[in-house]
């Protein structure tokens, strides 16, 4: 009897936290092994810090968080195997109501179909290429193809490469160059934004010189450095990343006496690209382009963010910390929002999204699930440092 | 004598292939003469490597695939030394012994590590079925990269103090990148090609010197030819496969040092790329033979370089491969290969 009392009053009590069912889960799906390894730690501490904001609790749910891998040491880079059993093995669990990921375009090709066939909601911090969510900016059948359900699941908080290639191009231009030498890494990032790059490059009236598509592997490009020399470019494009060699290319061109200016995109916004090439090839002569300002030109939320990440963490974040914080307050947000804590009640929520009070400003999510925050910036490297040099494309 | 014109037969061919580009101009003989500096030094480094391969399947019929991994632990070896002495501040006689001290400490301990893997994984198995051999390769390859991967991540300085463990390692430029050529040729004859042609040359003489005129290389020719023969008449056949093993792995560690100083980055991926090319020129020079290993590798890396330089980077593959398949069509063989007992 006393017993069945003290039961029921205990089940009484314990209601609201029954009722709230426990256990929501947000995943993540970034490049643990290989040198992006970095860039991801940042973004998973953003990431955390978001959730930490919220008291690790949304509306009652406990809130769990996973770091995935989507790496392997084969490749050194993402892995396409590994990427679709991550997103294979986030569908399967029940409690997760968010996948935060890719860092690369070309894994998000991978694990888009199969979270969009689950109604799970997917964020991305890094993708830059067009053409995951823009219609006729990549293949003819993109972004269709992404979207088996008809749905639209996938959102991005970075602008994307058809911004970035244009403003590098354009910032090229300005820089004074007249000729330029055009290399990519043949992925999915790379080729899109060097192709971007060379249509705008085009328009400017600036000449391009040639075109070529590099081996990542290769163990140096002292040949095709020979070459662009003869080419007399001013001004060497590689679209790429660290992980795609961006560093050797650096050293090469220094080695071979090329004296053009080397311009790179946000793949290779990282300290990890500083330590591949050396900083004395990079010296006076690098530009990186990247969709958003650094760390240290944050204002407002960011500026804010910037201070409670290195108190936290006792280092400066890397440039897709902020992302990463992003896209993890963009989804507790909606989850926030959601009237059912559902994978399609969060899906609803966040395609809602509107005048979300960011960190780089207000901003909303478009019809095709990118963001509509356009800021861009420029940088060089200076006594082995990236040293931010201007706004671009306002 | 066969392969010598054999190789004058490819020549007018590939110069053929480039004649279009170096259209009798100055400028263009100037390029064409830059990709065969480029091409050749890529080559002595391949060729290097590519010894060690071939030495080993001469003597024991096996595809060591765990070489060009440990050519990249004699790297990382390398950058251990020099980030523990600080040699990135090193100049001029300072990075010249600099250099010395790294060969030597690479070589030696690439040399014993080569000699302890023949000792504890192929040794057991040298009756054992040649697959079982091979597929003991591959596992040792896969261990050295993973131990490559820790060693990278360790905090030290140069490993970018340890918080990177898979990314390309800086590796300090101890020779310097400025042409020792007067300005007017136009062509960049570097103190970095000079050092890896310095290294190369007299290393493949000694080599050839130790197999054709010692008692140890003669010892690994009765070995190679017939093993049971050779132990008949006295060789020990242990020893000496254990030697070739430790002068393989000496020279992998050469190269690893050259390869780490030519290019100046390293990563614990890069045995896999140098080790598949050095194995290509191992079997486009006819595998067991040790010119032939030279050989392929000069010709792989003057055909890389010719062909980012005239063709497409793009192509590079393709092309090394077309070529490796031209041959072995013609010359099953390779280019200086013996014809060869029974092999896997």
């Amino acid at each position: 009897m006393n017993t069945r009392i003290l039961s029921s009053l205990l089940s009484l009590a314990l209601a609201p936290l029954a009722l709230a069912g426990g256990t929501l889960k947000v995943v993540s799906s970034l490049p643990r092994t290989g040198s992006a390894n970095a860039q991801t730690t940042s973004m998973v501490n953003g990431i955390k810090m978001a959730i930490d904001e919220v008291g690790g609790q949304v509306d009652g749910f406990k809130i769990e968080y996973e770091d995935m891998d989507d790496a392997s040491p084969q490749r050194g880079n993402w892995d396409p195997a590994v990427e679709a059993q991550n997103a294979n093995k986030a569908v399967r669990d029940e409690s997760v109501i968010g996948y935060i990921g890719t860092y690369n375009s070309g894994a998000s090709k991978i694990s888009m179909p199969i979270l969009n066939k689950a109604g799970l909601v997917m964020i991305s911090p890094g993708n830059t290429y067009p053409g995951l969510t823009k219609p006729g900016m990549g293949e003819a059948n993109e972004p269709r193809i992404y979207r088996p359900s008809g749905k639209i699941n996938y959102f991005r908080v970075v602008p994307t490469d058809d911004l970035q290639g244009r403003v590098a191009a354009e910032w090229a231009k300005e820089l004074g160059c007249k000729s330029v030498y055009l290399l990519d890494d043949r992925e999915l990032y790379g080729k899109g934004i060097a192709d971007v790059f060379e249509k705008r490059a085009k328009e400017l009236g600036l000449k391009v010189l040639g075109r070529e598509g590099i081996d990542p592997k290769a163990s140096n490009y002292k040949a095709l450095a020979n070459k662009i020399k003869a080419s007399g470019a001013e001004l060497v494009y590689f679209g790429g990343t660290t992980q795609t060699n961006a560093g050797q290319i650096a050293k090469d061109l220094r080695s071979a006496g090329v004296e053009a200016k080397y311009m790179v995109p946000d793949g290779c916004f990282e300290e990890a690209f500083i330590l591949a090439a050396g900083a004395d090839s990079l010296e006076g002569r690098t530009y990186i382009t990247f969709g958003g300002l650094p760390a240290n030109q944050l204002t407002g939320r960011g500026a804010k963010f910037r201070e409670a990440y290195t108190a936290r963490y006792k280092v400066e974040p890397e440039a897709y910390a902020l992302y990463g914080y992003e896209a993890g307050r963009v989804l507790l947000d909606a989850l926030k929002r959601a009237k059912e804590k559902t994978r399609a009640g969060v899906l609803d929520a966040v395609r809602a999204t509107k005048d979300f009070d960011g960190a780089l400003g207000t901003w909303s999510f478009d019809e095709n699930g990118d963001t509509t925050s356009r800021i861009m910036s420029g940088q060089t490297v200076e006594g082995g440092k990236f040293q931010f040099v201007k706004v671009l494309g306002q | 004598m066969r392969a010598i014109q054999h190789l004058s037969a490819l020549a007018p061919l590939a110069l053929a292939a480039f004649a279009h580009a170096d259209a009798g101009s100055d400028a263009g003989a100037g390029v064409l003469g830059q990709q065969l500096v480029t091409g050749l030094s890529n080559g002595m480094i391949i060729a290097l490597i590519a010894i060690g391969y071939t030495m080993v399947y001469g003597i024991i019929e096996l595809i060591n695939f765990a070489h060009g991994d440990l050519c990249t632990l004699g790297s990382f070896m390398a950058l251990t030394v020099a980030g523990a002495l600080g040699m990135e501040m090193w100049s001029g006689v300072g990075g010249l012994t600099g250099v010395i001290l790294l060969l030597v400490t690479a070589a030696t301990f690439c040399a014993a590590l080569n000699w302890s893997i023949d000792r504890a994984v192929y040794r057991p198995l040298r009756s054992a079925p040649k697959l079982t051999l091979l597929v003991s390769a591959i596992g040792c390859s896969f261990v050295l990269v993973n131990l490559s991967l820790f060693w990278g991540g360790l905090p030290m300085q140069v490993f970018g103090g340890g918080v990177a463990a898979a990314a390309p390692k800086d590796f300090p430029a101890l020779v310097s990148d400025n042409s020792l050529l007067p300005d007017a040729w136009r062509l960049n004859f570097t103190s970095s090609d000079l050092m890896v042609w310095s290294v190369t040359l007299p290393l493949m003489v000694a080599l050839t010197v130790l197999v054709r005129s010692t008692r140890l290389g003669k010892a690994m020719r009765a070995v190679a030819q017939n093993p049971t023969a050779a132990s008949l008449m006295g060789i020990n056949v242990d020893r000496v496969i254990g030697a070739t093993f430790v002068i393989g792995g000496a020279l992998g560690g050469f190269a690893s040092v050259i390869y780490a100083l030519y290019n100046n980055t390293i990563s614990f991926q890069m045995g896999y790329r140098t080790g598949m090319d050095a194995f290509t020129a191992a079997v486009l020079g006819g595998i067991g033979s040790m010119p032939g290993a030279v050989v392929g590798g000069l010709l792989i890396g003057v055909a890389r370089a010719l062909s980012d330089g005239y063709i497409e980077a793009r192509w590079t593959n393709s092309v090394v491969f077309a070529i490796l398949i031209a041959t072995l069509v013609f010359r099953p063989s390779g280019l200086l290969g013996a014809k060869l007992r029974d092999k896997v």
